[in-house]
């Protein structure tokens, strides 16, 4: 019964989706209203019927449905409430279902606040994102269909994959990185319809700039959460591998990124169109990349939970988007025309340029090192990966690049400035910097490549500092809002590099009532403890760590052994403060014998990432202006919006 | 301008290049690394095999030795790393590190296979390649 009503509500939004994008094409070209006026229409039923579907699904996983062959395949009747919330999207089709969920939301929204404005891009734009659309519904409809019927239900079913249980931040982290995936469709909506009109004007800056950096603050934050993730649940004491999935959802990432920044060039010079449209395009495409790179079981990982039959309907998706988009951009992009230049190299534009070719740069690196083993794979046969090493060689020194124009370039005023000027400007933020290189040799830091972050990053927030003291939070409130992400950022980039230069590593091995030392601390094992839960059972060693002769905390790092796997799956605990983390990772545990071996990471700031990444997304959130919106549809877009004094 | 564009380039393509060549990781059976010969010595190998029965030997602290075999060949290893809680014999293991000269698998990195797919196959039947393979890539989940 709902696995049919399911069908229904798919191949409804296929019917929809399908019919609104070629109305939405025609209406571009015949200037139709009526086409658009339905166009508009077939979106929002798009939405309501995709939604509805995802919602459908939600309730056959509360109701536990075994009859929906979605929901035979991860519920479970054992598993907490919000366990079986999160199934939706802990497997293929219900991620994919999710994704249409996510998807419909951001086609209606944009819809909505669209309207009666934007006329020359409207059509196409809504074109092409019911078309991203068409292609997800088809997939739903076929390959990857969720309401399939088990003709048998069985009583209970095996839950989701157990990694995705031990930690509720896996509940926050998908969701996260689907609205910043997905919301990628949109800006790539209209850099296409950009190019199909042959115009980037001023009018369609706003639109495309904010339905930017609305995903954008979603990615940063499902980047930081699935480190966060990944250090809090895998037990080796670090956010970040390299692993290839990881970088899928960098890759997306670094071009939004160089995209917000050249998108301010083309608003106050005219100049970079072109460039800025090729890279909202790239970072669409990179989307599609990593989804096929996560989704296909070419890389076995946390992350591909099952080898499946959409690869390859996913690699033709994605060359037909890399055609359009080349046939696109080659035939349009010289008429983007430039309307300044760039008058010289020691001015903010020049350093808007060097930071993009940094961001290109460092995109370069981490797709060649991810896709080369895959590269290798498909023609000779032989497997392998690219090591760490090669990625940190690589993208430490364009960190330090890019925080090293984080600093210079708002320094520097637009256009050519005087001597006198430049000297004004570049001089006394090199006491910032002089300040935190002290700061971190007094705290012992000796790492070269730390110490130059420490005098980059304190050269960046000097400058930064000056200049959110300089504007008006309110009436400069994009301006004050960039310069908080940026003063987010210098935090994120010591704290990375502070804490991966100083971690501290020590393995340990407890008889019960054995007390140790471990980077400043005694650790005393009080035992081994046993735990039993519905879907779980669990082995906890119980650590007592003190500090100076006084207890600070109790940790009990466990290993988790879920009914449904052959091998038990190790959860560390963590000791977190302002100062820095005391991790421990259980490797080893008897409860006959009462003995453990254990791994403990002491990483110093650890916790400023996340925080300070938390705090980059509210900071740009800040900068998005909604209220401006209506004074637009008031003047009827006479006045473009971008040509307004301009906040920086 | 068009032209620094171009040696710039270059140049990362160069040093990329290099890069990548210098940090490659090959995920090998016991079978494939004597097949390499001398490639073996100093390459980034991960090791994928079923731990041969009786050959665990602990010594103090906490090195470990064991052979990893997979049904042709057996590669004998040495690591200093704890053993994971599951590290027992017959279990398909990845170890990583390198070949050293004195003859053995010199390991920093110990990992049991996660796959719960994965079965040991009968006594006498040598190891399948694609389950090594597999083996191989589903014990990502612990880096070091």
């Amino acid at each position: 019964m709902i696995a049919a009503l399911g069908r229904i509500l798919i191949l409804g939004s296929l019917l929809a989706a399908a019919a609104g994008a070629l109305l939405g094409f025609a209406s571009a070209r015949t200037r139709s209203f009526d086409g658009l006026r339905w166009a508009r229409r077939m979106a929002y039923v798009y939405a309501a019927l995709i939604m509805g579907a995802a919602l459908l699904m939600e309730y056959a996983l509360l109701t536990h449905d075994f009859s929906v062959a979605y929901v035979a395949q991860v519920g479970s009747r054992s598993v907490p409430v919000w366990v079986t919330i999160v199934s939706l999207w802990s497997s293929l089709e219900g991620s994919l279902l999710f994704w249409g969920f996510v998807l419909g939301a951001y086609i209606a929204i944009a819809v909505w606040f669209t309207r009666g404005l934007y006329a020359e891009y409207q059509p196409a734009a809504i074109g092409v994102w019911l078309s991203c659309a068409t292609f997800f519904s088809f997939l739903l409809a076929g390959p990857a269909n969720p309401f399939g019927t088990v003709v048998n239900p069985p009583l209970d079913g095996p839950g989701p994959n157990p990694l995705l249980q031990n930690h509720a931040l896996m509940a926050v982290h998908p969701p996260f990185l689907y609205l910043g995936y997905v919301g990628m469709t949109i800006p790539f909506g209209f850099a296409c319809a950009a190019l199909m009109k042959g115009k980037l004007g001023h009018d369609i800056l706003k639109p495309l700039r904010e339905s930017l950096l609305l995903p954008w603050v979603f990615q940063s934050m499902a980047i930081m959460l699935g480190g966060w993730w990944a250090y809090e649940v895998l037990g080796w004491g670090g956010y970040w591998a390299w692993d290839p999935v990881e970088n899928a959802s960098l890759l997306p990432w670094l071009t939004a990124t160089a995209a917000l920044h050249s998108l301010m060039v083309v608003e106050r010079r005219g100049i970079l169109k072109g460039w800025t449209v090729t890279l909202i395009q790239a970072t669409f495409l990179l989307v599609i990349l990593g989804t096929f790179m996560t989704r296909s079981g070419v890389f076995n990982s946390v992350h591909s939970f099952t080898q499946s039959a959409i690869g390859p309907t996913l690699l033709v998706f994605l060359a037909a988007a890399l055609l359009f988009t080349v046939a696109l951009l080659s035939f349009r992009i010289d008429r983007l025309e430039s309307e300044g230049r760039i008058e010289g190299v020691a001015t903010r534009e020049a350093m808007f340029v060097i930071n993009n070719l940094v961001f290109v740069l460092l995109t370069f690196t981490v797709l060649i090192g991810t896709v080369f083993p895959l590269i290798v794979e498909a023609v000779s046969g032989k497997q392998m990966s690219v090591g760490r090493p090669y990625f940190d060689s690589m993208v430490v020194p364009a960190g330090v690049a890019l925080l090293f124009i984080l600093g210079i370039g708002p320094a520097l005023p637009w256009g050519r400035s005087t001597r006198e000027q430049m000297r004004k400007a570049l001089l006394p933020p090199l006491i910032g910097a002089a300040l935190l290189v002290a700061i971190g040799l007094l705290a012992g830091v000796r790492n070269a490549w730390t110490l130059v972050t420490l005098a980059f990053g304190g050269y960046a927030a000097w400058v930064t500092i000056v200049q959110i003291g300089r504007g008006h939070i309110l009436r400069g409130r994009r301006r004050f809002a960039s310069y908080i992400v940026h003063a987010a950022v210098i935090v994120v980039l010591i704290a990375v590099a502070v804490s991966s230069s100083m971690r501290e590593t020590t393995e340990l091995h407890f008889t019960s009532g054995q007390t140790q030392r471990a980077s400043g601390y005694d650790v005393k094992f009080l035992g081994v403890f046993q735990q039993q839960e519905a879907h779980r059972s669990s082995l906890i060693g119980r650590f007592s760590v003190s500090r100076d002769g006084k207890e600070v905390t109790l940790l009990e790092p466990r290993m988790n052994q879920y009914e449904m796997m052959r091998e038990p799956i190790g959860t560390p605990d963590v000791y977190t403060t302002a100062r820095g983390d005391f991790y421990m990772s259980l490797s080893n545990i008897d409860p006959a014998t009462q003995t453990a071996s254990i791994t403990v990471y002491s990483s110093p700031l650890i916790v400023w990432i996340w925080i300070a990444v938390i705090v980059m997304a509210l900071g740009a959130l800040f900068g998005l202006r909604p209220k401006k919106v209506v004074a637009v549809r008031d003047a009827k877009a006479a006045v473009p919006v971008g040509s307004a004094p301009e906040p920086a | 301008m068009l032209a620094a564009l171009v040696v710039s380039g270059g140049a990362f393509a160069v040093i990329a290049a290099s890069g990548i060549n210098d940090n490659l990781v090959y995920y090998w059976t016991p079978t494939d690394l004597h097949s390499n010969g001398a490639k073996a010595y100093g390459a980034t190998i991960r090791l994928g095999g079923m731990v041969s029965a009786g050959s665990i030997r602990k010594h103090g602290g906490s090195t470990v030795e064991f052979d990893v075999h997979d049904g042709v060949k057996t590669v004998h290893v040495k690591t200093m790393t704890v053993p994971p809680q599951m590290f027992r014999e017959n279990i398909g293991v990845v170890v990583e590190g390198t070949m050293v000269r004195a003859g053995y698998f010199q390991s920093n990195r110990l990992m049991v296979s996660h796959n719960n797919e994965y079965k040991a196959p009968k006594a006498g039947h040598p190891v399948e390649r694609e389950e090594l393979e597999k083996m191989l890539h589903t014990v990502d989940e612990g880096k070091s």
